[in-house]
């Protein structure tokens, strides 16, 4: 199942690699979390609580929208509001929520995952975290511009997008695209920082078949944010110019095109859905062996089909433009590769299975999030095979059966692995447990509440309700009601969740090192792990991880590394 | 970037933190860095090329092209400043830290000669930003790849001054490295852009 190589050679040595240590005198309570630390766990904290504000805001968001639908007529709000209301939910769930919070998994999960004492470029770290802050002021200071925020969705097609009936240079518009081009620079900052911690700083032993998943998913994610966002970012910088410097990219009376905007957004922006999935195809890859109590299944494979969807992910943009005035050779070579994605997705989907096949379930609340997660995500990708078939699309790809499987995925699948990482990794990054029973309530009203708002969608779409409208036909009421009361439920799930995190942090019980009986590097520091991880005492790796069962050590030593761990928590238990 | 200064109890740390493993990681760090920006120029060239084929409007009214002369002098000088800082690198390496500093020295000011051609150019052109999707590309493409012969330009100033400070480039210098490899990615990319639009006019 996993490595049995012989043990390759350190890809680094402890004594001469050490990043700089964290900024000399920080404070070593709460007010580090609003100072410049380059402490990658302090950093990836504050991206956590960074994107779980923007998870309200955009939710908040969304929740006006679903107030406003819930009666056919457009009376909550005005058809221009809501246009500007859905632009900024995607815009903020996406930049501000989902993209923030996984780097905060990144900066959390790497270093000890693979040994290191930090990120490779610390500093570098602690600048991309802090223009997460900047780029969300400044959306939402579009709220405050005459006009109000940009209207034309978080796509922004030209012509919409390229509009500016009251002439200020300061307009919603203009804000989007610097925030998104902000949020573009912070992301390749953090994509150059992981890849090269991951090559250059893994412990002794650890070669690439030895790591974790989770990992491996980090990789092939910020790959694609690599090759991806500077397409995005040369797309930016024509509609910008286009915008506010009156130039002719997307003006076809000047000669431009506005279906070169539609590609150079698509080339990322269909990746991106991937950059935020294939970490959580890597948590759901951590925690499925941990709570079944059974290796991995395929890990070779799994890891391998990571870097397959790295791949396909590039060459399926078109399928955004079915309905483009696409010509029917591209569509049809489109629709075969986005078919091909299915494939590495399944192999993953077909592993997760396996691994939990005749094993040891344990139902923790990180546990059901998984299992939610996978379930939910069988599901979108038989409507994402749907809608990747040009028939179906064309009639579908404008409607609301779109915006269900695309939450699906979104919501019910990334977000629900980002809430199952949150559950099984809290002991470990604040020291505390959570509180289960809670937990349990917060599955239970979000996985309803989705299932409420996100499935009535889908029937809404295939009898032909577009989607992005204030106002439909009274025939759609039916699935609007429930999608809304879905939506106010998902609302209220958010409260025991927030209460856990709170109340649990504050005073919750003292977390050991190895609540859930882990293996892993991370499990084998204290909870929480000191600055520097394992500081000059790096354990050698000699097998590859997900030995559950299997009896072996992870590391050389491995009960001294525990035993560490212990004494460590509890000199802190007696110094408290 | 830092917050916070060093207190002095924490400097004899500070070196060895910054030492010769760290160094490999800001090369690695800087490749990844470039493979990525080098996409940014592949889709800027991609939808020019696009443009170029396709649009239905792509010379201005009264514009008939490019001169190409004057631009190809101009682009000798960059691509051979290639050459002069990989003099500058070799000088460095062997220790010839005043070497270094001449050949170093005369790259920057092929670099800023480049600047000062292509801004001439630009000051003599008939049509504008504005003049639809033929003046919209080619002064963002050739304004972009300018903007980072600037950027260049300036790391190299920067570079020059930390070598004053005694004993710093004993050792080579890890950004010495890095700011000529990003130079070496300028012109190769200089060179696309002028096959681009200087070459393919007809």
């Amino acid at each position: 199942m996993t490595s049995t190589a012989p043990a390759p050679a350190p890809s680094f040595d402890p004594r001469v690699l050490k990043a700089p240590h964290p900024v000399p005198g920080a404070p070593n309570n709460w007010r580090r979390f609003l100072s410049f630390n380059t402490d990658a766990k302090v950093i990836g904290l504050q991206y956590m609580i960074t994107s779980l504000f923007f998870l309200l805001v955009g939710g908040l968001l969304s929740m006006i929208m679903r107030g406003e639908l819930i009666t056919p007529a457009a009376d909550l709000v005005d058809p221009t509001v809501y246009n500007g209301l859905y632009t900024m939910h995607g815009t903020v769930m996406l930049f501000l929520f989902l993209f923030p919070i996984l780097n905060g998994f990144n900066n959390l999960l790497i270093p000890p995952m693979i040994g290191a004492p930090d990120m490779a470029f610390p500093r570098l770290n602690a600048a991309a975290f802090w223009m997460v802050p900047v780029f969300g002021v400044i959306l939402m200071a579009s709220f405050l511009v005459p006009g109000g925020p940009s209207g034309a969705g978080w796509w922004a097609y030209p012509p919409q997008s390229i509009q500016n009936p009251l002439g200020h240079f300061l307009n919603g518009q203009f804000l989007w695209i610097l925030a998104v081009a902000l949020s573009g620079i912070s992301s390749i900052m953090g994509a150059v920082n992981f890849i090269t911690t991951i090559i250059r700083m893994r412990a002794p032993g650890m070669g690439w078949f030895r790591m974790p998943i989770f990992c491996w998913t980090a990789v092939a994610a910020q790959a694609i944010q690599l090759i991806g966002l500077p397409v995005l970012t040369a797309g930016a910088v024509l509609l910008l110019f286009d915008l506010s410097f009156g130039t002719s990219f997307y003006r076809p009376e000047g000669g431009g095109d506005p279906m070169l905007y539609q590609h150079f957004f698509w080339f990322y922006s269909h990746p991106a859905v991937y950059v935020m999935v294939l970490p959580v195809f890597g948590i759901f890859s951590e925690l499925f062996p941990v709570y079944a109590r059974k290796p991995l299944f395929g890990y070779h494979v799994v890891a391998i089909a990571s870097f397959a969807i790295t791949f396909l992910s590039l060459i399926v943009w078109v399928h955004h433009m079915f309905y483009s005035g696409t010509p029917q050779w591209m569509r049809n070579l489109f629709m075969v590769t986005t078919m091909l994605i299915a494939v590495p997705t399944g192999i993953k989907v077909f592993a997760w299975i396996g691994t939990l096949w005749g094993g040891k379930l344990r139902l923790t609340t990180a546990m059901l999030f998984c299992l939610g997660g996978v379930f939910n995500f069988i599901f979108a990708g038989i409507t994402g095979i749907m809608l990747a078939t040009v028939p179906v699309d064309i009639h579908v790809g404008n409607t609301y059966f779109v915006v269900g499987h695309f939450h699906t995925v979104i919501f019910s699948t990334i977000t629900y692995g980002v809430f199952a990482g949150i559950y099984h990794w809290f002991p470990k990054f604040t020291g505390r447990m959570m509180y289960e029973g809670l937990g349990k309530l917060h599955f239970v009203l979000t996985f309803i509440g989705s299932q409420l708002t996100f499935l009535p969608m889908h029937a809404a779409g295939l009898l032909g309700m577009p989607r992005r409208v204030a106002s439909y036909d009274p025939e759609f009421a039916f699935a609007n009601v429930l999608a809304s009361l879905g939506a106010f439920l998902l609302g209220v799930a958010t409260i025991p969740f927030l209460l856990n995190l709170v109340s649990s942090w504050v005073r919750g019980e003292k977390a050991p090192p190895n609540p859930w009986h882990a293996i892993g590097l991370e499990w084998l520091l204290p909870s929480p792990p000191p600055a520097e991880n394992f500081e000059d005492d790096v354990p050698t790796v000699i097998s590859g991880p997900y030995g559950y069962g299997l009896g072996r050590p992870l590391v050389e030593d491995e009960q001294r590394y525990v035993a560490k761990a212990a004494s460590a928590a509890s000199a802190a238990t007696g110094g408290a | 970037m830092t917050a916070t200064t060093p207190t002095p109890a924490d400097l004899p740390a500070q070196p060895a933190a910054h030492g010769h493993g760290h160094g490999d990681h800001t090369l690695t760090g800087f490749v990844i860095f470039l493979l990525s920006e080098s996409v940014i120029f592949l889709a800027l060239f991609a939808g020019y090329a696009i443009y170029k084929t396709s649009s239905p409007l792509w010379l201005p009214p009264g514009v008939e092209g490019l001169e190409v002369a004057m631009p190809l002098r101009f682009t000798v000088v960059l691509v051979s400043s290639s050459g002069v800082i990989y003099l500058a690198e070799r000088a460095l390496h062997r220790g010839r830290l005043g070497e270094f500093r001449a050949w170093w020295l005369l790259t920057m000011a092929m670099g800023t000669v480049f600047l000062v051609g292509q801004g001439l150019e630009w000051a003599g052109l008939p049509f504008g930003l504005g003049d639809g999707v033929y003046g919209a590309s080619f002064y963002l493409l050739t304004g972009f790849h300018g903007l980072h012969v600037l950027t260049g330009v300036l790391l190299m100033g920067l570079m020059l001054a930390r070598s004053f400070r005694p004993g710093n480039y004993d050792a080579g210098s890890v950004g010495v490295t890095a700011v000529s490899l990003f130079w070496h990615f300028v012109d190769v990319i200089w060179v696309v852009l002028f096959v681009l639009i200087y070459v393919w006019q007809r």
